[in-house]
């Protein structure tokens, strides 16, 4: 099947693959009228989608290295663009992203401008000249572009730090779902998630993540704005939610301004379970100082653009000016769900604190809110938390405590839409982290199978041989990420933005160094990975053991402070040290030009 | 100037137009959040609730897609475009 003019067959087949997934939807639907239970619906679901990842994963098998490394690079631009996408879009961003909105508003949504204002550095500033190097991997591009095996090894260390911190975060969530969506214990569930990672991935490389991440492109973005149409439009409040929520955005702000933002006890606050949160932030307000957003949207942007499994989707293009016009395709993509989640989060607010509303819940009597079958199964589930601390019988708007996730996972059944949508919003959840789950496993394996073992290690090794070992090292990083996920060490959403600040504190300068600045030699790259790396380890340890910190950089934004020093490190040392030489300045220059042969041949 | 020189001359002048662009919106115009939230934006939305939405991430995308269509353009003009197609 996918076989000879399978490129050119590809809207037939993604079409044609969309459309089953709409008639499964119709089917399972259908069921749940005739009967069937919300749980079978969930694992069909589940199960469902994995087989089909599953077979795509099985149908790229590949034994060429440059398949198995870019995807034979002949994915056109739309479809690496979904592939991106999905890549990008982890977990957190389907499941906890309306919730950091719903919660925090203004402050937190400085994370959708840096998630996708980065998509400018990647491409004015290194995408296209990354993809005419025709690099494997991104330490692939220090490593030649610097010389030497330290700098490369030193690009794989940072490579490898930022996209584990991240990995154990989706195979956590991965984890989660499972657990949910198949009712299994979560300790096991992980497991689960992983073995559906690894179909994925094992066989066909970066050719069968980019296929089953085009796939599981379509099944999220389906799953995150089917719920949000069908809800905007049950609930009056416009048929098309992002044009039209302006009086529900002014009516919440106004129910704020009725029932005030009360604080509670910090006695009180004891009894309510660890993970949820009131609402104590304006929804719409400026809620947080220009230094808090702006650091905090720069370290994301910053973070993009240095994380080497979004930069390495981009070389699988044909071409540099496909390499381009994809990173546009990728943001359009990503835009369709990041748009949407401040909708979601309007439409979830607002449906449970409108008193006006049937299913508003502030302001009724704590006993009729308990009775209600949603709020018993998401607080079953930990997700929802009610306490009348004032005494008065009546829900407060601070008496209301919800998880994060609750935001995705539970509006739509607060809504009242059929219990299809939850299983499908499972799926979704399970797609969004699995294809992240896969491109960073795959970044971290591909670095070192062909950073260290075959270019380090053994350079004569034969292709056979170096794609067995990229294997085995997809299984055993895949292994590390599950146990460390099933220790259940930190929060979804803690871990992804410290990734960020890793990536960009060791890799930011010198990849953008190494195409814009022709003076920056090894010795600078190498202090300027090192440093920036370390300064920002420090400052985040240091801040967490009761540090206080500097110009108002957290532990959520730390990589500007190891971006910092990765810069001056990069160019006190780039100056205090000998030029590169000649061949080196001339292959920079012909990086900069997107025609003519890349630097490193088809087959390296 | 060779014509390598030219052709890296005017995709640097393009580079700093789009970084620009960028800057002011993902880090300038929230410099001024909480005056612009007071004016009523596009679709009746305040004003910096929207960028923070809908239109700095909109333009963005924007941005790329003008951004590749100017470095097509350049890099023709020099005769540095790839052949065939993508």
């Amino acid at each position: 099947m996918i076989k000879g003019n399978f490129i050119d067959n590809l809207p037939k087949v993604y079409g044609i693959y969309t459309g089953g997934f709409l008639g499964f939807i119709i089917i399972m639907s259908i069921a749940e009228q005739m009967g069937m239970t919300a749980k079978t619906i969930g694992i069909c679901f589940v199960a469902f989608t994995v087989a089909i990842y599953a077979i795509i994963g099985y149908l790229s098998r590949t034994a060429q290295a440059d398949a198995y490394y870019v995807a034979g690079r002949q994915v056109p631009t739309v479809f690496n663009g979904m592939a991106t996408a999905a890549d990008w879009m982890s977990g957190a961003s389907f499941v906890a992203m309306a919730g950091g909105i719903y919660f925090k508003g203004y402050g937190y949504m400085a994370l959708l401008v840096g998630w996708t204002g980065g998509y400018v550095l990647v491409a004015s500033l290194l995408a296209p000249y990354l993809r005419k190097f025709g690099c494997y991997t991104v330490p692939d591009f220090i490593g030649t572009r610097y010389g030497g095996n330290l700098s490369r090894f030193m690009a794989v260390v940072v490579l490898t730090v930022a996209s584990f911190t991240y990995v154990t975060a989706q195979i956590n969530a991965t984890g989660t779902i499972a657990s949910v969506a198949l009712d299994i214990p979560f300790q096991y569930a992980v497991y689960v998630g992983l073995v559906s990672i690894l179909l994925c991935s094992m066989l066909g490389g970066m050719r069968g993540v980019t296929w089953t991440q085009v796939a599981q492109y379509i099944v999220l973005i389906i799953a995150y704005l089917l719920p949000v149409f069908w809800i905007s439009n049950k609930m009056g409040a416009g048929f098309f939610p992002h044009f039209m929520l302006a009086d529900e955005v002014a009516r919440i702000g106004e129910l704020e301004q009725q029932f005030g933002f009360v604080k509670n006890a910090a006695a009180d606050l004891k009894t309510v379970p660890k993970g949820l949160a009131g609402i104590t932030k304006a929804h719409s307000a400026v809620n947080a100082t220009p230094w808090a957003f702006i650091s905090l949207a720069l370290a994301m942007m910053m973070g993009t653009a240095s994380l080497p499994h979004v930069m390495m989707r981009y070389f699988t293009t044909p071409s540099v000016k496909a390499a381009r016009k994809s990173v546009g395709w990728s943001l359009f993509f990503i835009f369709l769900l990041y748009s949407s989640a401040p909708m979601l989060a309007t439409l979830s607010k607002l449906s449970l604190i409108d008193p006006t509303l049937s299913t508003g819940i502030i302001g009724k009597s704590i006993a009729e809110v308990q009775a209600i079958d949603w709020y018993q199964n998401w607080n079953q589930a930990n997700l929802m938390f009610v306490s009348d601390f004032n005494g008065n019988g009546t829900l407060e708007l601070n008496e209301f405590f919800m998880g994060g996730k609750a935001v995705v996972l539970a509006t739509p059944e607060i809504a009242g839409l059929p219990y299809v949508i939850s299983g499908l919003v499972a799926a979704g959840g399970m797609a969004a982290a699995m294809s992240t789950a896969d491109g960073l496993i795959l970044a971290i394996a591909n670095a070192i199978s062909h950073d260290v073992y075959y270019k380090i290690i053994d350079p004569k090794a034969e292709t056979a041989k170096r794609l067995v070992v990229a294997r085995v090292l997809l299984v055993v990083i895949g292994f590390a990420g599950a146990t460390i996920a099933a220790l259940e060490i930190q929060g979804i959403l803690g871990s992804v933005i410290w990734a960020f600040d890793f990536a960009m504190s060791g890799l930011f300068f010198p990849l953008v160094l190494g195409v814009w600045w022709k003076r920056a030699n090894r010795e600078g790259a190498i202090a300027g990975m090192a440093l920036g790396l370390i300064s920002g380890a420090a400052y985040l340890v240091w801040v967490r053991t009761g540090g206080s910190g500097f110009l108002g950089i957290t532990q959520l934004t730390f990589g500007i402070f190891g971006s910092a020093v990765s810069l001056v490190a990069m160019v006190v040392v780039s100056l205090m040290t000998s030029e590169p030489n000649a061949a080196t300045q001339r292959m920079v220059d012909e990086v900069r030009v997107p025609a003519g042969k890349s630097i490193l041949g088809k087959q390296h | 100037m060779s014509k390598q020189a030219q052709h890296w001359e005017k995709s640097k002048g393009l580079l700093i137009m789009t970084l620009a662009i960028w800057f002011v919106f993902s880090i300038g115009i929230f410099l001024f959040g909480a005056e612009m939230n007071e004016v009523t934006g596009p679709f009746g939305y305040p004003l910096t609730y929207w960028f923070t939405c809908q239109g700095s991430l909109g333009i963005f995308v924007i941005l790329i897609f003008w951004f590749a269509n100017r470095q097509e353009k350049i890099d023709e003009e020099f005769g540095f475009s790839e052949r065939g197609d993508d």
